[in-house]
């Protein structure tokens, strides 16, 4: 069987499972489901990688088409290339830690695991659609449950944020859909990416498509203006929630501006190019110093990702092979990343209490393992050598940089300088929450991590280190699907 | 010896080491993580050494130079074609002497750390840190690719920062190590936008590809990056300024330096490897390994470099005169020796005798090196008994402590330049290569020297002298001046620091890696052990025995003194900047603007909308059907809409 179908089938199945299952053992068939999915994820990575080296060099591998709604022209087509395939591996990893995470709810788990496996079949979906029609299906199904995870599982102003997130969400894949359906007229009936990517529109009309896709995905990723559903929707959600959220939903805007965006629509791209440099510095620069003067450590976060995403897109905007390589890594180390960091906060939170860091203190002392977890993935954050953050920012950097002209090379110097502020406020979270003397004395009771906070921790901390350290593969395979595109982008002036 | 599997032991075998004591030693074998630690650097020390006497005397020189091996390269990270990160190996004269002086240094500390560190809580932990930072420390020598330097450049930034943030539960350290990191990092940046200037232009980050290209001025690289400019300086001097900058952060040149002094929070040991002979000396290192750029392409920066390291150098030596804390006296000497490094790497061109800037600065790293890692290791084994930095809670110690009294005392008389020990040789050679270039750099530099010897005498007679040893904790039974494992390190780096300056390194490591014949220039010599003795005299006369003089002197100049007490005021400089301007405006206006703009017309929206749903509430009948109905006739309208514009 295709092994697409069976990314698919396997969330399917054990949705269906934990339908008739006693609500207690849900986890354990969702543990597994994502267990399974991962392997295949790895198994996929494999055979594609197998494929390519064999000299396989069409755009998209496993292609597989079933008639949906024939009426319409509607297909359940999938494929993936070197980009799937890496987000797809992270949406698995990312899923299993989540789940791990999460292994002590007890507030109605049949449904929140449910939920959990629901958006991994969402996110799932998206990443092998390559019609736009089921893309945005697949992108609907991972909105919906997020909604759900944070107004009834989550903490603060819940209701509120769930809302604000759900909305905003719904705003920008109003726009998706709208730019889908002008693509639909333009193309003459089809939703088909193969067959849009072939098609050549006129320039007045990709630059009139292109902003609606590019923002509908852009408000997915945390693009300025659009941002503020990050802090609100992270600091409300529960520890899996946050994870999902950063970890895979972000990763569906960055792709989708990628995939369903740029690709299509390159000379609207061109055209757009200096705005979404503008607007991805200003989230880079702007989003790292409102990180300074935070107070929660989830709300630090979810800034700092604000600011780690704007690079994802300020990658795509200068659309040369190296920085988009740069941006695909930068969603898979920041998707990877800030899973964990959102791991280890929930760790935190579930035993302090508070998230407020003029309340805790001196943890690494009390929980070694959470604290040294805290520590490694903040030290990721700012881009330490060997950790997955370094790989795909220097990138991004050295990509951005062969950009001629000023505003291109100041662009690049301050998102360069928001590197030293993220260390700013990494290091002083760090230093608030973990180190110095023991705050509160009736935190000396605390424990550390247990086997499975454990799990999950090593899981996404392996896959930080091997990407921190082995790059090359990864990069390779991505840069071989980025320079078509980057040819593409050069050759529409011409 | 010098191929790729010999060399990469010596740089691994620290990183196995870090990793075996983290995941295992940490847990099982607490106590017994040093001893492992130490065996294997041993190892690597002896193999560094092994390494530079087979490239100094078994392969010796090709064609009269020595040139560099590059035994392996490997690719990490591609960018474009050509333009990658590689992980290779450079062996030249430069980087097999620093091997040489890392693991020897780095062996020493983990030997006297046996002894320091002893009965701590986290002893396996600062082992598994030692090894860290000796891993990375070593990866930055060997680097034969500019991001490759740049990679482990990094590494060794956050081995300081968890070595001066060792003692986490003090405030104090953890704000030492922010500071150290978060200035280092600023610097940094300077240092990455520079690698990007000049891979841009080259289109190589390989460092001898690099130099090659920007050296030849009929290369295209070269054309590109000269004819190319910002404000009327070629990008080519751009990035090289930029590259520096980086070096200047990591070798706390001015007005970078605030970083070095607070690191002292960190055990003393480490001050010792970290703070005085291997990290600090990266930034030299930089300069040195692509001085050929610097020298041919944008000497007017290199001069430039040379001001900056000579004014670091005396005004740290100022400074260095009205401290009184151990450790921080020899942090601002450190300041002004590296200084005095950079100073004779400005006053140098690129071959021959006239390159001689750069064989002393090397020769003075190496030197410098020795005597200021005893000096550490001896503030060590003073503050390990008398259980403080302050030098009013010492003198009198050195009948208590008669080795660390000797080595300290023979420390003192390298630094100061006194013949025939180690420094007297270093110091000679840059006086003299600055006398033969730049005459305003001499005079400082020799002003520097006699201010040296004044502050170190200084705090030698304080801590030794001035007055007997009154014992503060004379409720316990007080230990001896230190184990075995304590001393051993102290009397094998003296002979270090006596005997270093035989080493004749204007036949080893030169400019342009052919040996020259050094001039030796009897009226500099005498003019700067002239003031150095003059200097030792009036240190004497005001330290040895408790009197006012200094006192009334300080009171003369009192605001001069009080100026340079409170080192210039730097640091609130500093702290204005970035508390008030950075953080506090800059920072709040971005989280306010958040707040209130930015969420505000999202809320406001959202409050319209719903205010506007309240009055068509009717509409929302429940029925699906509706709902439904209301939904195609959108579409419907959606798609004539369409049809209208003619899409």
């Amino acid at each position: 069987m295709n092994l697409l179908v069976l990314l698919i089938l396997v969330p399917v199945v054990a949705l269906l499972l934990s339908v008739f299952i006693n609500a207690e053992k849900v986890k354990n068939v969702i543990l597994l489901g994502a267990v399974a999915e991962l392997i295949l994820c790895f198994e996929l990575l494999r055979e594609f990688m197998l494929e390519r080296a064999a000299g396989n060099n069409a755009p998209y591998l496993f292609e597989i088409v079933y008639p949906w709604f024939k009426t319409w022209n509607i297909n359940f087509h999938a494929g993936v290339d070197g980009i799937s395939v890496s987000m797809l591996l992270l949406t698995s990893l990312v899923t299993v830690a989540a789940i791990l995470v999460s292994w002590k709810v007890d507030e109605k788990p049949r449904e929140f695991f449910m939920m959990l496996m629901l958006l991994t079949a969402g996110a799932v979906g998206f990443f092998i659609s390559m019609d736009l029609i089921m893309a945005f299906f697949f992108l609907e199904l991972a909105v919906v449950p997020k909604f759900l995870l944070i107004a009834h599982w989550g903490s603060g102003r819940k209701v509120y944020s769930a809302t604000k997130l759900a909305l905003m969400l719904m705003a920008g894949s109003s726009l998706i859909l709208v730019g889908t359906l002008l693509l639909y007229v333009q193309s003459n009936g089809s939703f088909d990416i193969t067959v849009l990517q072939s098609l050549h529109l006129d320039s007045e009309t990709q630059r009139l498509i292109f902003p609606l896709m590019f923002l509908g995905f852009g408000v997915f990723t945390a693009l300025f203006p659009f941002h503020t559903w990050v802090p609100d929707g992270h600091s409300s959600a529960p520890t899996a929630g946050s994870m999902f959220l950063a970890g895979i939903s972000m990763k569906l805007g960055g792709y989708g501006c990628i995939r369903f965006a740029a690709i299509l629509l390159p000379e609207g791209t061109q055209y757009y190019s200096s705005a979404i440099i503008l607007l991805s510095t200003i989230a880079i620069v702007y989003g790292a110093f409102a990180t300074l003067m935070q107070k929660d450590i989830k709300y630090i976060n979810a800034y700092s990702s604000v600011s780690h995403c704007g690079f994802v897109l300020l990658g795509i905007g200068m659309l040369n092979q190296t920085a988009l390589t740069g941006a695909v890594l930068q969603m898979i180390s920041h998707g990877l990343m800030t899973a964990l960091f959102f791991g280890a906060i929930g760790m935190i939170y579930s035993r302090a209490h508070t998230r407020d860091v003029r309340e805790l203190g001196g943890l690494l002392k009390i929980m070694p393992f959470i604290g040294s977890i805290y520590i490694i993935v903040g030290l990721c954050s700012l881009g330490l050598p060997g950790l997955s953050g370094f790989v795909s920012e220097m990138t991004i950097f050295m990509g951005a940089w062969q950009v001629p002209g000023t505003f291109h090379k100041v662009a690049t110097i301050l998102a360069c300088a928001s590197i030293v502020v993220t260390a700013v406020y990494i290091l002083q979270a760090v230093a608030k929450v973990m180190l110095g003397p023991v705050k509160d004395s009736h935190f000396l009771t605390l424990t550390d991590a247990t086997w499975y906070e454990r799990s999950a921790s090593w899981l996404l901390m392996l896959a930080i280190i091997i990407m921190g350290i082995l790059p090359m593969w990864l990069a390779q395979m991505i840069s071989h699907e980025t320079a078509p595109m980057a040819i593409k982008f050069l050759t529409v002036n011409s | 010896m010098l191929n790729a599997s010999t060399l990469l032991l010596i740089p691994l075998l620290p990183l196995l080491s870090f990793l075996f004591i983290s995941f295992i030693g940490k847990k099982y074998l607490p106590t017994l993580s040093g001893t492992i630690s130490v065996l294997v650097l041993s190892v690597s020390a002896f193999l560094a050494i092994a390494v530079a006497y087979n490239y100094f005397f078994v392969v010796g020189m090709t064609n009269g130079i020595y040139e560099a091996i590059i035994p392996m390269k490997l690719e990490w990270l591609r960018f474009s074609p050509g333009v990658s990160i590689d992980m290779g190996i450079i062996l030249d004269p430069i980087s097999v002497m620093m091997l040489v002086v890392v693991t020897f240094i780095s062996l020493m500390v983990h030997i006297y750390s046996l002894g320091y560190m002893k009965g701590e809580e986290r002893f396996a932990v600062y082992y598994s840190f030692l090894d860290l930072f000796t891993f990375s420390m070593l990866g930055l020598v060997m680097a034969s690719n500019l991001f490759q330097m740049y990679f482990f450049w990094e590494l060794v930034g956050v081995s300081s920062y968890l070595l001066i943030g060792y003692y986490f539960t003090k405030p104090s350290a953890v704000a030492a190590a922010k500071k150290a990191f978060i200035v280092t990092r600023f610097a940094d940046l300077g240092f990455l936008i520079g690698i990007l200037v000049l891979s841009f232009h080259s289109g190589t980050l390989d460092i001898q590809t690099l130099i090659a290209r920007l050296t030849t001025s009929d290369t295209t690289f070269y054309a590109s990056a000269t004819f190319t400019g910002f404000m009327g300086v070629s990008s080519l001097t751009w990035g090289l300024a930029l590259v520096f900058i980086g070096g200047a952060g990591k070798s706390a040149m001015f007005p970078l330096h605030i970083w070095l002094p607070d690191a002292m929070e960190g055990p003393t040991p480490v001050s010792a490897l970290i703070h005085a002979a291997t990290m600090v000396v990266a930034g030299v290192y930089l300069v040195a390994r692509l001085f050929p750029i610097y020298a041919i392409s944008s000497p007017h920066l290199l001069e430039l470099i040379g001001y900056i390291g000579i004014i670091s150098s005396v005004l740290a030596a100022i400074i260095a005169c009205t401290q009184t804390d151990i450790k921080r006296v020899l942090a601002y000497s450190t300041i002004s020796q590296i200084g005095y490094m950079l100073a004779s790497l400005g006053v140098s061109t690129y071959g021959g005798l006239n390159g001689e800037g750069f064989s002393a600065s090397m020769f003075h790293l190496f030197t410098h090196a020795f005597f200021k890692a005893l000096l550490f290791l001896c503030a060590g084994s003073v503050i390990h008994y008398v259980h403080s930095n302050e030098v009013k809670d010492m003198g009198g110690l050195r009948k208590k402590m008669p080795i660390t009294h000797l080595c300290f005392l023979l420390a003192c008389l390298a630094i100061a330049g006194i013949p025939p020990l180690s420094g007297f040789f270093s110091k000679e050679e840059i006086l003299a290569a600055a006398f033969a270039h730049n005459q305003t750099i001499f005079y400082i530099a020799w002003l520097t020297a006699g201010l040296t010897s004044f502050y170190m005498f200084r705090l030698y007679f304080l801590t030794f002298w001035n007055k007997d040893y009154v014992n503060h904790h004379e409720s316990h039974e007080h230990h001896s001046e230190g184990s075995w494992n304590m001393k051993l390190p102290l009397l094998i780096l003296m002979l270090g620091a006596v005997g270093a300056g035989v080493v004749p390194f204007h036949h080893l490591i030169t400019s342009d890696g052919q040996p020259y014949e050094s001039e030796f220039h009897l009226n500099i010599t005498l003019m700067a052990v002239g003031l150095s003795l003059f200097a030792i005299i009036i240190a004497t006369i005001f330290y040895r025995k408790k009197n006012n003089l200094s006192d009334k002197i300080s009171s003369s100049i009192s605001q001069l003194y009080d100026f340079a007490y409170h080192k210039f005021y730097f640091d609130e400089v500093y702290q204005f900047v970035t508390q008030r301007i950075l953080f506090n405006t800059i920072g709040a206006l971005s989280s306010w603007f958040d707040k209130n703009i930015v969420n505000g017309v999202v809320n406001t929206t959202a409050f319209i909308t719903e205010a506007f749903s309240e009055t068509i509430k009717p509409v929302q009948s429940g029925k699906v059907q509706g709902y439904a109905l209301a939904f195609l006739f959108g579409i419907l309208g959606l798609i004539a809409i369409l049809f209208f514009f003619n899409f």
